[in-house]
């Protein structure tokens, strides 16, 4: 009896222990959301509101591409692809039948979340870097496609009509305020579902599949299984960021939605902030967009390639110097290895 | 009788190219046993195990496992049958801590996080790696590193478990503790397959002995009958007992 006790009293301590560091990073997230909450109340300019709206956005997006590659190993250079298809199912939708964004939305994820299961099912077959050319090509002969697709408005993409602003259209004309509060609420969201699936079995498979394939095949991982869930979701989350930034812009067309350089920009902060972290791509964000964005209105246009490769030697430097990202600079476990 | 074998490969065959590693090999496990599997480098023993294990499959021949034609069925769906096993050369989850990676063992049998790492832990108490729960597999020693590899198989609770040379580079007192975890494992019913090339620890604690050969049954029986063999003598000892 007093044996089982104490068994019971060791074997509950780590386990609350690692609950415990867990929730710690709620409240973290709680901070974050009220500071950007506060913020645009004292940053009224509305270039500086721009910024934040995308730096959130792409948090997001980064957040949801690091789902499937950071914590299950599988690098993807197409989410462009997914991004696309959100952005068109919203727009497709509320242009074409004046259907709800937040319904074109929902659809878009859904539709992208089964595309996803449809490639992976092709692609998961593939080792390393045949994955990741093999999404890049498909993520451009989707692009290609839509460019030769009459029904989705081809080369000239589909322009969202006017009207008044409205919660139920998504669309704001005089205010940025509410797109700051709805990519707030896609990064929680995003953040939240990471954070759920982390601490969950998918998680621990995810991660057993991204270090050694082989060693979590021998311990009983469902190794496709995990990684068409990852897909899944990586996918859905993309799409649902694809849809916002449809609105937002009140516009889409293939180049402006579905280049590889989208492709680039989710994989970009998570790779500089901590790849397989629950920061690291909104810490990557925060560094990388606000620069960016910058180097655009000096420069000009995002056509002249500069911001391309800016990027590449970004990935080149962090690759070189610290290959776990920035985040690892300040946790105690990560300075040391 | 035939249903006390655990496990039994029926002319079993694995060419690797030109390269033979395992050739016609019939075979047999008795449940509840200790069982050696031993032979010089390259004779196919790592070869055998990730064969009964689903790391890959056959060239040809049949394995059943509790009577059931295995070899077609993946690693994962063997390791949910009951067949769990270790790499010789330590395979360690290495962005997880030592408790998340026996952890990912225990999901094979506990959907929820809290239970599996309920049963991670207990299983860390047993092989006496609870101390290093926390501690990044990065950092472990060699000989930590194998008992983490056994902690994470045990973690699946398998019927059959398969250890490839878990007590290479023990000094003498950490191998009296690897036979005492041995037979324990034993004593709660896990038929083992051991690889191992010290006899000493081969001797004292096993059961029965197979010999392989490149890639070949070359002998079978109590390990005291084995090693007087002329044929494992010649191939496997002959060298060792003269230099003795
Ligand atoms: N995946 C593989 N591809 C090609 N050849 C292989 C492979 N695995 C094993 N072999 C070859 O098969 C033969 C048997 O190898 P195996 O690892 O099974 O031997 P072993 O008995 O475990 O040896 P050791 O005692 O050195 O561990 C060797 O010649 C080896 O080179
Ligand atoms: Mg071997």
């Amino acid at each position: 009896m007093n044996e089982t006790m104490t068994m019971a009293a060791a074997s509950a301590a780590p386990t609350q222990r690692a609950a415990g560091a867990r929730r710690a990073q709620l409240p973290i997230l709680a901070l974050v959301c009220a500071v950007t909450a506060l913020l645009p109340l004292v940053m009224q300019d509305v270039y500086l509101q721009n910024v934040l709206i995308l730096t959130l956005m792409y948090a997001a997006l980064s957040q949801s591409w690091n789902i499937l590659a950071g914590y299950c190993g599988q690098i993807s250079l197409g989410h462009a692809l997914y991004f696309g298809v959100g952005a068109y199912a919203a727009s497709f939708l509320f242009a074409g039948y004046g259907i709800t964004p937040w319904l074109g939305l929902l659809v878009g994820a859904v539709l992208s979340a089964g595309l996803a299961l449809v490639l992976g099912y092709v692609c998961f077959g593939l080792k390393g870097h045949y994955f990741a050319i093999a999404t890049m090509v498909i993520a451009e002969i989707g692009l290609l496609l839509v460019h030769n697709s009459e029904l989705f408005g081809a080369a000239l993409g589909i322009h969202w009509p006017l009207g008044a602003d409205s919660w139920s259209s998504m669309q704001f004309a005089r205010t940025k305020l509410p797109y700051i509060y709805l990519a707030l609420a896609l990064f929680v969201l995003t953040w939240l579902a990471t954070y759920a699936i982390e601490g969950s079995r998918w998680g621990f498979w995810w991660r057993a599949i991204k270090d050694d394939p082989e060693a979590a095949e021998s311990l009983g991982v469902e190794v496709f299984r995990s990684k068409m869930a990852a897909a899944a979701v990586s996918a859905f989350f993309t799409a649902a960021g694809g849809a916002f930034y449809a609105a937002y812009v009140a516009y889409v067309d293939p180049e402006s939605v579905m280049s590889f350089r989208f492709s680039l920009l989710f994989a970009l902060p998570a790779v500089l902030g901590g790849i397989g972290t629950l920061w690291g791509p909104a810490v990557g964000a925060l560094i990388l967009i606000p620069i960016t964005e910058l180097t655009r209105s000096y420069v000009g246009g995002s056509g002249s390639g500069l911001d391309l490769i800016i990027y590449g030697g970004l990935i080149m430097i962090v690759a070189l110097v610290k290959p776990e990202g920035l985040l690892s600079l300040v946790r105690p476990g990560g300075a040391k290895a | 009788m035939a249903g006390t074998f655990i496990l039994e490969a029926r002319g079993v065959t694995r060419q690797f190219g030109g390269l033979v590693a395992n050739k016609n090999i019939t075979m047999h496990v008795r449940q509840g046993e200790i069982l050696a599997l031993i032979g010089p480098n390259g004779a196919g023993k790592s070869t055998l195990f990730n064969l009964i294990a689903g790391a890959f499959p056959p060239s040809s021949g049949k394995l059943l496992f509790e009577g059931k034609a295995v070899a077609d069925l993946s690693a994962t769906q063997r390791c949910r049958l009951g067949i769990a096993r270790t790499f010789q050369v330590p395979r360690s989850f290495d962005s997880m801590n030592v408790i998340e990676n026996v952890m990912v063992g225990s999901f094979v049998r506990h959907t929820g996080t809290q239970a599996a790492r309920r049963a991670a832990w207990r299983t860390l108490e047993y092989v006496g790696l609870a101390d290093r729960a926390e501690a990044p597999t990065t950092e472990l020693t060699p000989p930590e590193k194998r008992r983490l590899e056994m902690a994470r198989a045990l973690a699946t609770e398998p019927k059959l478990l398969l250890l490839d040379e878990v007590m290479a580079g023990l000094t003498p007192s950490e191998a009296q503790k690897g036979i005492q975890l041995v037979r324990s494992i034993r004593d709660r019913g896990i038929t083992v397959v051991m690889v191992e090339h010290v006899m000493e620890i081969v001797m004292p604690l096993v059961d029965r002995a197979v010999v392989l050969h490149f890639g070949e049954v070359l002998a079978e029986g109590h390990p005291k009958d084995v090693v007087r063999d002329d044929k494992v003598i010649t191939a496997y000892l002959g060298e060792r007992h003269r230099a003795a």
